[in-house]
């Protein structure tokens, strides 16, 4: 058993560092970022000495905003690509398990994810420099927050990568999901009373502002790994049907 | 050795394939042939796993491919009809992953490369990224991907499709090569391309085989029409139609005359020998027989009588 486990995470890592050298290869990776950071930079900056606190609740307030459209722009061409070229026919029937090119494609997600948040320490290293009463235990839990976020909208934007061969499709489906994520908490108050609390324990933002006032509460980690376990197991199940199409 | 039993796959409404079986010894190569949409590609994407099948069984080496699949891939080296390339990896990362996902890395890798890179013929290519080469170049480098783990099995679906002459010759004498020591099946639209590499062939119409066996095999038993092509002197025009009334099988289906020389092509079924008495009319009639050459019915007009009418069943 462990000589399986260790084989499948290789079969993981080799997808992994397929796609991440893809995405670093091709431009997606550099344009997706630069605009990543010039609209945290931007919106972060501009709001920052209005507001004149030393912390970096503005940048952590803003990043799920810009999530709705750069996690989709991350994750459209993963599967869809590989379906429009015809390489998705190789792919699977490597003695590659559906999961490992699933969950290697995802965590190459993931890091590009990693590497965006990564440049927005910038923020917070000037922040250190002029700042008196900065708080790193609630830098911490929001950035770990935000990673989490991000794992569950990039686990729907690997499911959505995987039900189509466009990937302008593969992106407004995953831009439709998480963009019904965001909102669900801001709509709560149009939602029947009996209703209001299954629609806030769906809700990301409700599981989001708890870690990033600095609980980490199991709950809140049970909600981010079932979904994101939820989609991959989707996008997994759709690899499958292929085969009984 | 593949073993394909009472295999079936169904669409929604169509039925691609229906209760094809056959088998692959080893070190055969097998030819697949049939117009397209016969089921040619379906019956290879159930062989490699990319497809389940509706109803039946295939075994490869005695491992079923439903159940045993992974050990199955591990066995064959698959060239789908699309050939399946990154085109903005280099030929090199591509064999690399393709490597790797077989487990084969480092030392190992450098062997398997060299090797198959001397083989496809892609020394020179082998730092370009793919979208920059030529199609012939990167079906080597589909080739060169599905025998980077040296598999006992080879599936190449329509290998030379959109290929320019000298390219299929290529890749024709590359694929033969190969069959030397591995088992191979291939499928193709193109009965002389079969032929050519091909020590057996399976003619599949309709999502059915109809055929199975050697050229000779299939030729055997075959009921065509023989054709015979005659160059005359002085012949008249009335007396090569007094030919048919004597011989009422023969039918004329060409002929031309220049400067008192006719040419004829004849056809008469091919169980009957006919030259001889076609030769005592020609004495009979005045002619003066410059040339008579025989072709035997052809494996295309079996193939065209077995693709093209309805329910053909043979061999």
């Amino acid at each position: 058993m462990p000589d399986q486990l260790l084989l499948a995470l290789r079969n993981v890592g080799l997808i992994f560092r397929k796609e991440l050298a893809a995405y670093f290869n091709s431009s997606v990776a550099y344009i997706t970022l630069l605009v990543f950071l010039l609209i945290t930079g931007w919106f972060f900056a501009s709001s920052f000495f209005i507001i004149n606190e030393s912390d970096l609740r503005v940048l952590f307030s803003l990043v799920p905003i810009i999530y709705l459209f750069f996690i989709p722009a991350v994750t459209m061409g993963l599967i869809a690509r590989e379906r429009s070229s015809g390489t998705m026919e190789f792919l699977v029937t490597l003695p590659l398990s559906d999961w490992e090119v699933v969950l290697g494609k995802y965590l190459a997600a993931v890091a590009l994810i990693a590497v965006g948040l990564g440049f927005t320490l910038f923020h917070f290293a000037t922040l250190v420099l002029v700042a008196t009463d900065l708080d790193p235990g609630a830098v911490f839990t929001g950035y770990l927050g935000l990673l989490l976020v991000g794992g569950v909208y990039a686990a729907a934007g690997v499911f959505c990568s995987a039900l189509t061969s466009n990937q302008i499709t593969a992106f407004i489906l995953s831009f439709m999901i998480v963009f019904v994520f965001f909102m669900l908490d801001k709509m709560l108050i149009f939602i029947p009373g009996s209703l209001t609390a299954l629609v806030q324990y769906v809700s990301i933002d409700f599981h989001l502002s708890n870690i990033s006032r600095g609980v980490i509460d199991s709950r809140n980690l049970v909600y981010f790994a079932s979904t994101t376990g939820l989609f991959l197991m989707l996008a997994v199940r759709v690899l499958e049907m292929r085969k009984w199409r | 050795m593949i073993r394909v039993e009472n295999l079936s796959k169904r669409f929604g409404e169509i039925q691609a394939i229906q209760d094809v079986s056959f088998t692959v010894n080893d070190g055969e190569i097998l030819g697949f042939l049939g117009p397209n949409g016969a089921g040619k590609s379906t019956t290879l994407r159930i062989i490699t796993t990319y497809l389940t099948p509706t109803a039946g069984q295939v075994t490869v080496d005695n491992l079923d491919v439903a159940t045993e699949s992974a050990q199955v891939r591990a066995r064959i080296g698959y060239l789908p009809e699309q050939n399946p390339l990154y085109v903005e990896m280099t030929a090199y990362d591509q064999l690399r992953f393709a490597a790797a996902a077989r487990g084969i890395t480092g030392q190992a890798f450098a062997v398997a490369l060299r090797r198959v890179s001397g083989e496809c013929g892609l020394k020179e290519v082998i730092h370009r990224p793919i979208g920059e080469l030529s199609k012939g170049y990167r079906q080597r480098v589909g080739l060169a991907q599905a025998i980077i783990h040296d598999p006992e099995i080879l599936i190449l679906d329509e290998p030379t499709s959109g290929l320019d002459p000298n390219q299929i010759a290529e890749i024709r004498g590359l694929i033969k090569q190969l069959g030397r020591e591995k088992t191979v099946i291939i499928s193709s639209h193109i009965l002389q391309e079969v032929q050519a590499v091909a020590d057996r062939m399976i003619i599949l119409n309709k999502g059915r085989v109809v055929a199975d066996g050697t050229t000779a095999e299939l030729m055997a038993g075959f009921e065509g029409q023989a054709r015979l092509n005659l160059e005359v002197k002085n012949a008249t025009d009335k007396s090569i139609a007094a030919l048919t009334d004597r011989f009422p099988e023969i039918k004329i289906k060409d002929q031309t005359t220049r400067d008192g020389v006719s040419n004829l092509a004849l056809e008469y079924p091919t169980g009957r020998d006919l030259r001889e008495q076609i030769f005592g009319y020609a004495v009979e009639a005045g002619w003066v027989l410059l040339e008579m050459s025989r072709q035997q019915a052809q494996l295309e007009d079996l193939f065209r009588s077995l693709t093209l009418e309805e329910g053909g069943a043979h061999a």
